[in-house]
């Protein structure tokens, strides 16, 4: 018989085990007939050490009634999960009924195999322009949205589900959406959204909310990428996740470790954050024997718009690229104000060009990003020595980061831009500058591509 | 035998008395591969390899009663491994896209024949490291089967053929030695006699070759922030430096960036033979999704791999990206081993294992009677929380290498790439490689690469001034050095890792580039010493032309550099002459 030694936090020991496996699924009833699911972190003689998706509010240590599962957390998995919403844990909310599984999947997944992996350069359109010109989206790529309280990023994300698609091709496509501990107001945007655009029917939801179990989170992401895995590479569909708010999931994953007494790493946060993390980004990719793709945005919130900070610092770390929020650009009501400079995609090079989106692509993304950097130096400098100090080029360079920001970067949100169109609007605004100033770019490049003014 | 009393994540303690520190065990029915790292009386603590989901107190363990060890011979090159050396291609096979566990899969092919030709005869007394044949593994590289410890005397048997690398190719004092070695990881396996590196690792990057040069045999660090370009650093070392053998462990970094190396290099031809880049590369590849403990090892699998090739005479260059993740696997098993933590959580030995690790870098001469050289290069990048420099594992790395390539996260922003800093970055080993650098290029090659980064140094300087008055305020000889070292930033370190021509420059190349620019500098000088404007500078035909000298292709890059001298000199000239006569 089982005895519960102890309660604290989201956390259960179990006394008087046996048999029972390390990370294996807990069924807790109460006397009530509630029941709650919990996860085993340790074992160690006839001890379990259980954490408690739903949480430990209201367990006594005489009543319960525990059953080890003899495996881990499962997700059934069918094609009828999309369209549909379900809880954190991947039960129905939409008061429809349970879906008939046709199979359960380990919502840990497995690690893909590196050799097994394809890789992805697979331009994505996403219809917005510093995304395609300079921080270019591929297909199975991870690339988060770096945010900070007050900024539009769940706009952003919504425009890119929304616009999201690969040139020339009409293959199925889907979005997986999963939210941890998210507004009401966040989750219903989405939701609204989605419906208003016909994208629901592809879609399938896991939301946990704020007011939600804060461990139940720890599950969404995974449940999410189970849900995400098999569409892709059971059924070769190109998914697009969206997990947001991974910050909050981050603050579930240190109040587990707290509560354990492990040595912290980074301002409290356990240090194996970064494997943790890792093992739920690096779900995202391509297989060279499979059609389908993950390509995943997890969007966070950056503590005190501080980049430096574990969730962002150890994130960027592990996923391909970043796109940065910026709070001044959104001050001078510019959107989406992503900012350029610090955002980044590491498989742009090999997604751009010849053949995938235009020849002229890599040049004159290397070229806006040096002449803003430069214009941004120069405004800088302005503060200081006033513009009466500057010389013309460098007047040409503030005009030039003038107009990239008011033209270039800001858009409607409803307004998708062919990449034709971004490149195009980016020549347009390299004409600001001298052409010995334009030292990214080739002659023959130039010739062809530039505008004559 | 043993039995399992507690499973903490990758960590599992057991009762297993007999046991040996350091030993391999597998655990499990499914017979995890994990490793002893901590005795306790009877019980024993063991960091597990594989995810250790459903281990359940009461299982058993088994002991190997070996330490955990790579396998050596034909077949490595080409490879690519997990951190416990096993294939990942053979790991597909058996368990598909994902990576079940306790898959058993052979380190090296035990079927494949290969080509022996014995070197040493039959009555010839050898000793340990001495080369009994060869192998043509690939076409680029011969494999030297070396006599292996423990292994010495006359040879009785030795014989040429097709053999698999189980079967005896020499008898040696009664002793049967294949073509396989075994060597534990942990073990460095030291050179005969280590001595002061001599020769460059040459690699085709500018700002690296010229400025901050590193020896073969030597280290070097590269730490930045995640942006900063640390993977792409690392790749095209990989790619183009004239080592003869490449190790590159990806440690806990991207799966996709695995896959980027599988992809390219097979496609990447050698620049002096012509043959894939791949034939002379080992990949090791433990994704931060995969377990942790084998992460930890797999540097160790790396340098033990890297040493073995630098045994039979090998320039061998081993990248290991990243050691900051290494270190936090160190600090993960040091955590629920619930050791006292010193440093930001890291352990107290993190500092003496750093040290350990890259002296395992090395130039001198191997085992063996020939006294044949070889080196062992070791170039780690370090990943530093929000990109600071001051966190431990920076700090004690810096303490070990000798040359320091810093990432800049501005660099990075403004596209400037390699982002290495030139004012915080350094090499010690400029000393070392002068004599070879004037014998290889030029007579005054050294003196012009200490007149850039002087040059450089007072930009940076002056830009401070630049900062808080406005360029007007300096003078036309500051203004000069300003415009020289633009073009020192743009024309020559800023180099493009993706444009065909523009990716590699030989040492020669990189001198012209630079003595070009820096002849305007001089020319310069001369032309406001004549009081004339600055504006004169810019009118040189050639100015303009500085921005194109890096694509212009490594053959013909001589008698561009002569055209353009010379044109540069007849207009300072005559520009001279004009005020001359005028006055």
């Amino acid at each position: 018989m089982y005895e519960i030694k102890e309660i604290s936090g989201p956390l259960v020991l179990v006394g008087g085990c046996s048999g029972v496996g390390f990370d294996e699924l807990v069924l807790i009833e109460l006397k009530n007939q509630e029941k709650r699911n919990g996860r085993v972190l340790e074992v160690h003689n006839d001890l379990a050490l259980v954490q408690v998706f739903e949480g430990t509010q209201g367990l006594d240590t005489k009543s319960l009634k525990i059953t080890f599962r003899g495996k881990g957390l499962e997700l059934g998995v069918s094609p009828d999960l999309l369209g549909r919403i379900f809880s954190g844990l991947g039960k129905p909310i939409d008061n429809a009924p349970e879906i008939i599984p046709e199979k359960k999947a380990d919502i840990n997944g497995a690690t893909i195999n590196p050799y097994a992996r394809n890789y992805p350069n697979d331009f994505i359109q996403t219809g917005i322009s510093t995304i395609d010109g300079l921080i270019t989206l591929t297909r199975g790529q991870k690339l988060p949205i770096f945010s900070a309280s007050g900024l539009p990023h769940s706009r952003i994300a919504a425009q890119i589900a929304r616009q999201a698609h690969v040139k020339n091709k009409s293959d199925s496509f889907a979005v997986v959406f999963g939210a941890m501990g998210i507004t009401f107001e966040e989750a219903d945007f989405f939701i609204t959204n989605f419906k208003k655009t016909g994208a629901i029917e592809n879609t399938t939801m896991f939301i946990n909310l704020a007011s939600d179990p804060a461990i139940e989170r720890i599950a969404t992401p995974r449940v999410a990428l189970t849900c995400a895995e098999y569409l892709a590479f059971d059924l070769n569909m190109h998914v697009l996740v969206i997990l947001t708010d991974m910050t909050n999931y981050c603050e579930s994953l240190r109040e587990v470790s707290a509560a354990r007494f492990e040595v912290p790493g980074r301002r409290g946060y356990p240090g194996y954050l970064y494997t943790d993390l890792a093992t739920i980004y690096e779900r995202a990719g391509r297989l060279k024997d499979k059609e389908g793709s993950i390509t995943l945005i997890p969007v966070l919130t950056m503590p005190g718009d501080d980049k430096t900070h574990p969730i962002p610092d150890l994130t960027g770390y592990i996923t391909e690229g970043q796109i940065i929020l910026d709070r001044s650009l959104e001050r001078k009501g510019i959107y989406p104000p992503i900012d350029p400079l610090p955002s980044l995609s590491r498989l742009r090079d090999k997604a751009i060009g010849i053949g995938k989106t235009r020849e002229d692509h890599p040049s004159v993304a290397n070229q806006l990003f040096a002449a803003y950097a430069k214009g941004r130096e120069v405004r800088e400098l302005v503060v200081v020595i006033g513009e009466g100090a500057l010389s013309e080029t460098d007047k040409k360079y503030m005009e030039f980061a003038e107009q990239f920001e008011m033209r270039f970067i800001e858009q409607g949100e409803e307004e998708n831009r062919s990449i034709v169109d971004t490149l195009n609007l980016g020549w347009e605004l390299l004409s600001i500058l001298p052409r010995t100033e334009l030292k990214r770019i080739k002659d023959e490049i130039f010739q062809k591509y530039a505008k004559k003014s | 035998m043993g039995k399992i009393i507690k499973v903490a994540g990758p960590l599992v303690v057991a009762e297993l008395p007999g046991g040996k520190n350091g030993d391999m065990v597998e655990v499990g029915e499914l017979k995890l591969i994990g490793e002893i790292i901590e005795l306790k009386g009877n019980q024993a603590s063991i960091q597990v390899y594989e995810e250790t989901s459903g281990l359940k107190v009461g299982d058993e363990i088994t002991s190997t009663n070996t330490p955990l060890s790579v396998e050596l011979g034909p077949g490595l090159l080409s490879a690519i491994y997990d951190g416990i050396q096993r294939p990942l291609d053979l790991i597909m096979k058996e368990s598909g896209n994902f990576i079940k566990r306790g898959v058993k899969v052979s380190k090296l092919d035990r079927k494949k024949k290969w080509h022996f030709v014995p070197v040493a005869k039959a009555g010839e007394n050898v000793i340990q490291g001495d080369i009994l044949g060869t192998v043509q593994e690939t076409s680029l590289v011969s494999h030297k089967i070396m006599a292996p410890k423990g292994i010495q005397g006359t040879v009785d048997k030795i014989e040429e053929g097709d053999f698999t690398i189980d079967h005896p190719i020499a008898i040696v004092s009664g002793n049967k030695v294949t073509m396989v070695q075994k060597r534990p990881i942990r073990q460095r396996n030291l050179l005969d006699k280590k001595e002061a590196v001599t020769s460059q690792l040459i690699t085709g990057q500018r700002i690296i070759d010229t400025l901050f040069p590193i020896a073969r045999g030597g280290t070097a660090a590269v730490p930045g922030p995640f942006g900063a370009g640390k993977t792409v650093i690392q790749h095209q070392l990989a790619k183009w430096s004239n080592a003869d053998i490449i190790i590159f462990v990806g440690c806990g970094e991207r799966g996709n960036e695995m896959t980027d190396v599988l992809l390219e290099f097979p496609k990447l031809k050698d620049p002096k033979t012509g043959k894939p880049l791949m034939e002379r590369t080992v990949l090791i590849a433990n994704t931060s999704n995969m377990p942790i403990a084998a992460r930890e090892a797999s540097v160790n699998t790396g340098a033990t791999i890297a040493e073995y090739f630098r045994d039979m005479g090998y320039h061998v260059a081993l990248m290991a990206d990243s050691t900051s993740r290494w270190a936090e696997a160190l600090r993960e098993m040091s955590g629920r081993l619930e050791e006292m933590p010193g440093e930001e959580g890291y352990p107290a030995y993190l500092a003496s294992r750093l040290a350990a690790f890259y002296e395992r870098a090395g130039y001198g001469e191997c085992h063996g009677k020939d006294q044949r050289k070889g080196s062992l290069t070791i170039i780690g990048s370090v990943s530093p929380p929000g990109g600071d420099l001051s966190e431990p594992v920076v700090q004690n790395t810096l303490r070990v290498v000798k040359v320091f390539w810093g990432l800049d996260y501005k660099l990075a922003h403004a596209r400037h790439f390699p982002a290495i800093n030139w004012i915080m970055s350094y090499s010690l080993y400029v000393e070392n490689l002068s004599p070879f650098l004037i014998n290889e290029v030029a007579d005054d090659f050294v003196k012009l690469r200490e007149e850039t980064l002087a040059l450089l140094s007072k930009e940076d300087a002056l830009d401070e001034i630049v900062r808080l008055v406005g360029l007007e305020a300096l003078s036309e000889q500051e203004q000069l050095v300003l415009l020289v070292s633009k073009s020192v930033r743009e024309d020559f370190l800023y180099q493009s890792a993706f444009d065909p021509i523009d990716q590699y420059s030989t040492l020669k190349k990189q001198y012209y580039i630079l003595k070009l620019i820096i002849s305007i500098f001089h020319n310069g000088k001369k032309i406001l010493a004549q009081g004339l404007p600055l504006e004169e500078i810019k009118k040189i035909t050639f100015y303009e032309e500085l921005g194109k000298v890096r694509f212009v292709p490594e053959n013909e890059m001589e008698e561009y550099y002569k055209t353009a001298k010379s044109k540069i000199d007849e207009e300072v000239k005559s520009l001279l002459g004009a005020v001359s006569q005028n006055v």
